[in-house]
């Protein structure tokens, strides 16, 4: 699946292998490499998260803080905040449902369902913005009818909180996807024969030994619900105070040269960024340690 | 046995919908998941069809091959390009030292690749122009030696290289994660030198992971519009990107105009996403995710005991 490999926890980060004088290079070359990764990394990495923090406090502390006193850049907070609190939580249970359905069962039609759940990582967020446009916009197909009835989705609230949606939907599902196929129906079906009721094998048998992978999959979701910017900007009408996330707002403040403002505000979504991948560095230690210490007790459950 | 094979044969006859389990919630989750994907996905794509339909295919033509789209698709598919090559290169090398040597601060590296996809791509947008602008920390040693970053389509390869760096990579270790010792020794001990080895033994192993990557990459950047509107310049003709052109298209309400350039757009990422499947059935990835191989203890304990003093 696209971005499957490339965003899922890796559960063995480590590797096991040992370099005998046959399998590894002369030293100056192993050095080489290693300096040319390094820099690669450096340039790429290392100086944007730089240059966003120094930046930043150009200014030093007091104006940093100035910032966040700015009534629309408070709005733009609780505005990003709203969308992520709605969206995240919707997502979850989407992604749970999915993932449930996926992994457990066999059925047909199961390869055209992961596809329509990796839609968004292909399409380009300019594009998942207009498709809502042209449903609820003013020229839409539901244009006239929302109109008549007063209600305002596109360049309003609802709009900004669809567009999220859409963009973050497959996050947790694809987290859990894995988990969920990798442990089999074992467990569950040894509890059902015991007499637990379908709820209670999810809740006290399926979600602890996928914890991590749904820790993670929020996570993610809710990083990317707050950051996400080219769906946004296309159906909010950047209206200053109202329908402005946080990365529209950035976007505001480097267009009027404030350029110290908008690097203080995405100093904020920088540092959600770094916890974003601390999460991650946990979430993957503690999965192999769950699978290191099911693998020592024979493969019985341990929660 | 006879009233067995009575009973299969029966089900074998029968199109079987889902296979038998006695797990319950199957009905349930999937009308939600079917529901919420009709609701969110589909229903709004049926929209922009329908109003693509509107159009008269040399309308659609007019619009989506006009001057102004064509250079756009320059920039944007042009840029994404040599932005997925460069990490296509550099992705390899970084997986292959992340995965094969030990030095400080390795752990630090291997986390910091994520960036990209945690970063919002406004403020990477930012961080990138302000970098590579012409006062900038690298924009100023780059001007003093005549070369232009920001505003250029050089500057937007360079967004776009800083947006696909993760997926070379994290399609790679994996692979490079599992490979076995044993062909390396084999190889070194029929007298392949090291380089010799890499070439033939290492890199058609790593081949297929490191394609999906690249194609990843590009699918990506193709797309991608946070992270190279600041540092395009967004001139018409000559820095626009094509979801800017759509975005431009919009705030003069030619709705039909942005319909069609986005359907052609749509129809790419189509296009690449069964690419992208079918790349990564052939690296059997989609047969591996979620397989035994993620059980490292676990697998250890399944080989043979002549097998156990290998490399995991």
């Amino acid at each position: 699946m696209a971005g499957s490999a490339a965003s899922s926890i890796r559960i063995a980060p480590v590797s096991g292998y040992v370099a005998t004088k046959a399998t590894s290079e002369p030293a100056v070359v192993r050095w080489l490499l290693i300096a040319a990764a390094l820099l690669f990394l450096g340039i790429f990495l290392f100086i944007p998260l730089g240059v966003v923090f120094v930046t930043a406090l150009h200014k030093g502390f007091a104006f940093y803080f100035q910032t966040f006193r700015d009534p629309d850049t408070l709005a733009a907070i609780r505005l990003t905040l709203l969308s992520a609190g709605i969206a995240v939580p919707l997502n979850m249970v989407f992604g749970v449902a999915a993932a449930w359905v996926i992994g457990k069962f066999d059925f047909r039609g199961k390869g055209v369902l992961i596809t329509l759940i990796d839609l968004p990582f292909s399409v380009s967020p300019v594009v998942s913005g207009l498709i809502y446009v042209l449903l609820f916009g003013l020229q839409g197909l539901l244009g006239p009818w929302l109109i008549a009835h007063n209600i305002r989705i596109i360049f309003a609230v609802p709009g900004i909180v669809l567009a999220t949606i859409f963009v973050t939907f497959p996050f947790v599902a694809r987290e859990l996807l894995p988990m969920i196929q990798a442990q089999g129906n074992d467990e569950e079906e040894a509890a059902l024969t015991l007499g637990a009721s379908g709820w209670q094998t999810f809740f006290r048998v399926t979600l602890p030994n996928v914890k991590w992978a749904l820790l993670y999959g929020v996570i993610l979701c809710n990083a990317r619900a707050m950051g996400e910017f080219g769906a946004v900007s296309v159906v909010s009408g950047h209206i200053r105070g109202l329908t402005d996330t946080m990365p529209l707002h950035i976007e505001i403040l480097y267009n009027d040269y404030q350029f110290v403002s908008a690097f203080a505000v995405a100093s904020l979504l920088a540092l959600l960024a770094l916890m974003t991948l601390v999460v991650k560095s946990v979430v993957e230690w503690k999965s192999s340690q769950q699978l290191k210490q099911q693998a020592l007790s024979g493969g019985e459950e341990n929660s | 046995m006879f009233i067995r094979i009575r009973r299969r044969k029966r089900e074998s006859m029968s199109i079987v919908f889902k296979q038998r389990s006695i797990l319950p919630g199957f009905g349930l989750a999937l009308g939600y998941t079917v529901f919420y994907l009709c609701l969110i996905v589909l229903i709004p794509l049926a929209a922009m069809f329908l109003k693509a339909s509107a159009l008269t295919w040399h309308q659609f033509w007019h619009v989506v091959a006009s001057p102004r789209a064509l250079a756009s698709y320059r920039l944007s598919f042009g840029a994404s390009l040599i932005a997925a090559l460069i990490n296509l290169v550099f992705g390899v090398l970084v997986a292959w030292v992340l995965v094969r040597y030990s030095f400080p601060g390795r752990r630090l590296f291997d986390s910091v690749v994520d960036l990209p996809f945690a970063l919002p791509t406004a403020v990477a947008g930012i961080a990138l122009t302000t970098i590579y602008a012409p006062n900038g920390w690298l924009g100023k040693p780059l001007e003093s030696i005549g070369i232009h970053a920001a505003y250029t389509p050089l500057g937007v390869t360079i967004a776009l290289t800083f947006i696909g760096l993760p997926f070379v990579v994290r399609t790679v270790q994996p692979v490079l994660e599992d490979l076995d010792k044993e062909l390396e020794e084999a190889a070194a001990s029929l007298g392949a030198g090291r380089w010799q080895t890499f070439i033939k033994v290492l890199l058609p192993t790593i081949w297929p992971a490191a394609i999906t990557g690249f194609a990843m990459a590009f699918g990506r950047a193709v797309g991608e519009y946070g992270s190279v509107i600041f540092i395009a310049g967004n001139m018409p003709m000559k820095t626009e990107i094509t979801p800017l052109l759509i975005i431009t298209k919009l705030q003069e309400y030619d709705y039909t105009g942005a319909t069609a350039i986005a359907v052609a757009m749509l129809v790419v990422s189509f296009v690449f996403l069964l690419v992208i499947n079918l790349l990564q059935v052939w690296s059997g990835s989609r047969r591996e995710a979620g397989s035994a191989r993620d059980f490292g203890p676990l697998n250890a304990d399944l080989k043979p005991a002549w097998e156990k003093g290998g490399s995991k």
